[in-house]
């Protein structure tokens, strides 16, 4: 028994070594230039995901974790180049610009049909942003009383089709072009609450929204189909599987959940939606 | 009397048979029909066999000609057109309104209503000089963050001020050249005959000034038809922001193809009706 033991974890470290050994070339050939990894974020991109919207400094989650899958996949900090990119840009046909795409990109079947994406390396919570005003005016982290509420959305994301699904408002949701204008409108009152991923909307609860709140969060265990951020690729592209070795690796060997740990902390201690 | 037997004989003849020149210009013209039906039967050969052998001619069909997509996302789009009409229906009246009202302003004459008549220039030096979007914003996000309360700080009132404001400024000038149009013969001869410079307005110039200016004004309209998708900016979900709501659903530009055949849809049969005023207006002129 103990035989049989030792040597499937002989069996198992030398096919754990021929896996590290074969990442380093995994993506050989693969990469748009050879030797350099080229990484697309948004523009502007936000905190908490990148600090001081410069990724180059490996700040903030998506650049820290950007960081970790090159190194997974054999390249070195100064082997990777950023890119910026809006979500159209990212899904146009023809030729991309980047290897691969990373600003909280939603993982739907839709998509799928039409990009590609990669393992999730973060699953988000939805957090509800509102202003102390409403909240004073009687809101409630309750789906009866959050039904009540006028809602608002940027559009391009997946918090409307949550929106329709958990919360169900009574009146159709505004919906805008980016997180600015959706604080706009909450601040000129045209709008009593905005659904976003929890990092963002701590962020704009805590910094941008005058008198922001949060009152609650959808947590993913909830939800059927939870808010997962995927890598976007071009449909097709050979090096997904390189990709998607080095998240796996890094989501097991733990060092995920420390990056995550270091940059979005402060997530927890926002009540639960019931 | 010898033109005019001349002139019955060369009809006769040519009830009986063609003349020769006429058979050669009968054939010019089949001639020339026949090239204008080949030269386009090729040209559209050969953009539709030619266009597909593009490298890339699959990627683009399927981001922006994908027939599930389209069937999934068309009967939403034509929902969501619904408001477009209906913030162009109460938005038309208002523009019309104001715009005559603007130009009126800068068309009195008395030296004590001066200050309207700087009024009126400054509206539409300000006005048509500003980009649409930007007073959408500044209307409809600023006018309502100064705290008025639930349902006055709705975007669809602040949005349609915006582009109350910014077309009527357009319209005022269409219609001031219209009036500018009317020679001051009239006035005088209108004011010779006793009428007062209100009545002088109302009866004589304003009805020719307005006739003459239809056309021009439906060209604004079907413009406004199209600038209604940028009070998707400030929230109401129009056409063009559910075809958005789409693209990033399905990762896909064929709900802006859906869109946009929505918008010809309308746009043409209005253009084609402004084109026919203008051809009436024009052959009553003559």
């Amino acid at each position: 028994m103990k035989l049989i033991a030792s040597s499937a974890l002989a069996l198992m470290c030398t096919s754990v070594a021929a896996f590290a050994m074969g990442e380093g070339t995994c993506a050989a050939g693969k990469t748009l230039s050879e030797g350099t990894l080229t990484i697309a974020t948004g523009n502007p991109a936000y905190y908490p995901w990148v600090m001081n919207d410069a990724p180059e400094s490996g700040e903030g989650f998506e650049a820290a974790v950007a960081y970790a899958i090159a190194d997974k996949m054999g390249f070195s900090a100064d082997q990777v180049t950023w890119v910026r990119t809006s979500f159209d840009e990212a899904i146009q046909p023809g030729a991309k610009n980047f290897d691969f795409n990373m600003q909280q990109y939603s993982i739907t079947p839709e998509r799928e049909e039409m990009v590609d994406f990669s393992l999730p390396y973060y699953v988000s919570s939805m957090a509800v942003l509102t202003t102390q005003s409403v909240v004073d005016a009687g809101a409630e982290a309750t789906l009866d009383s959050l039904q009540g509420l006028k809602w608002g959305a940027v559009a391009t994301t997946t918090a409307l089709p949550i929106l329709a699904e958990v919360v169900k408002p009574a009146s159709d949701p505004l919906l805008y072009n980016d997180n600015a204008d959706v604080n706009a409108a909450i601040m000129a009152g045209q709008i009593d609450a905005a659904l976003y991923d929890l990092p963002t909307a701590l962020y704009l609860s805590a910094v941008v929204v005058d008198g922001g709140t949060l009152l609650g969060q959808f947590p993913p265990e909830q939800s059927e189909n939870p808010d997962k951020f995927g890598l976007l690729m071009e449909e097709g592209n050979p090096l997904r599987e390189c990709v998607d070795a080095a998240i796996t690796d890094l989501s097991e060997s733990g060092a995920l959940a420390a990056i995550e740990a270091e940059w979005l902390a402060e997530a927890t201690g926002v009540p639960v939606i019931k | 009397m010898t033109t005019s037997k001349v002139g019955n004989g060369a009809v006769s003849s040519r009830a009986k048979a063609p003349t020769r020149r006429e058979l050669y210009e009968a054939n010019v013209r089949r001639r020339a029909t026949r090239i204008a039906l080949i030269s386009t039967i090729s040209v559209g050969l050969a953009i539709f066999f030619l266009v597909p052998l593009a490298p890339g001619w699959e990627a683009v069909q399927r981001s922006f000609f994908n027939g599930r997509v389209f069937a999934a996302t068309f009967p939403g789009l034509v929902e969501a057109f619904l408001l477009n009409v209906m913030i162009f229906a109460w938005s038309a009246p208002l523009i019309a309104v104001t715009g005559l009202a603007i130009a009126l302003c800068r068309d009195t004459r008395a030296p004590a209503l001066f200050p309207l008549r700087l009024f009126g220039m400054a509206y539409t030096d300000v006005f048509r000089g500003l980009p649409v979007v930007l007073v959408i914003y500044i209307i409809g996000f600023g006018v309502p963050g100064l705290g008025l309360p639930r349902p006055w700080n709705s975007p669809y009132i602040w949005g349609t001020l915006a582009l109350v404001l910014v077309y009527s400024a357009y319209v005022a000038e269409v219609i001031r050249s219209g009036i500018d149009s009317i020679h001051h013969s009239q006035r005088s001869a209108a004011a010779s005959l006793g009428l007062s410079d209100r009545d002088i307005m109302r009866f004589v110039v304003l009805p020719q000034a307005i006739r003459n200016v239809v056309p021009a004004n439906m060209n604004l309209f079907i413009a406004l038809q199209k600038d209604v998708a940028l009070l998707s900016f400030i929230g109401p979900v129009e056409i063009f922001r559910q075809a958005g709501v789409y693209k990033s659903l399905y990762a896909n530009f064929t709900p802006y193809v859906g869109a946009a055949l929505i918008f010809l849809a309308l746009t043409i049969p209005a253009t084609r009706y402004a084109d026919y005023l203008m051809n009436k207006q024009n052959r009553a002129r003559t």
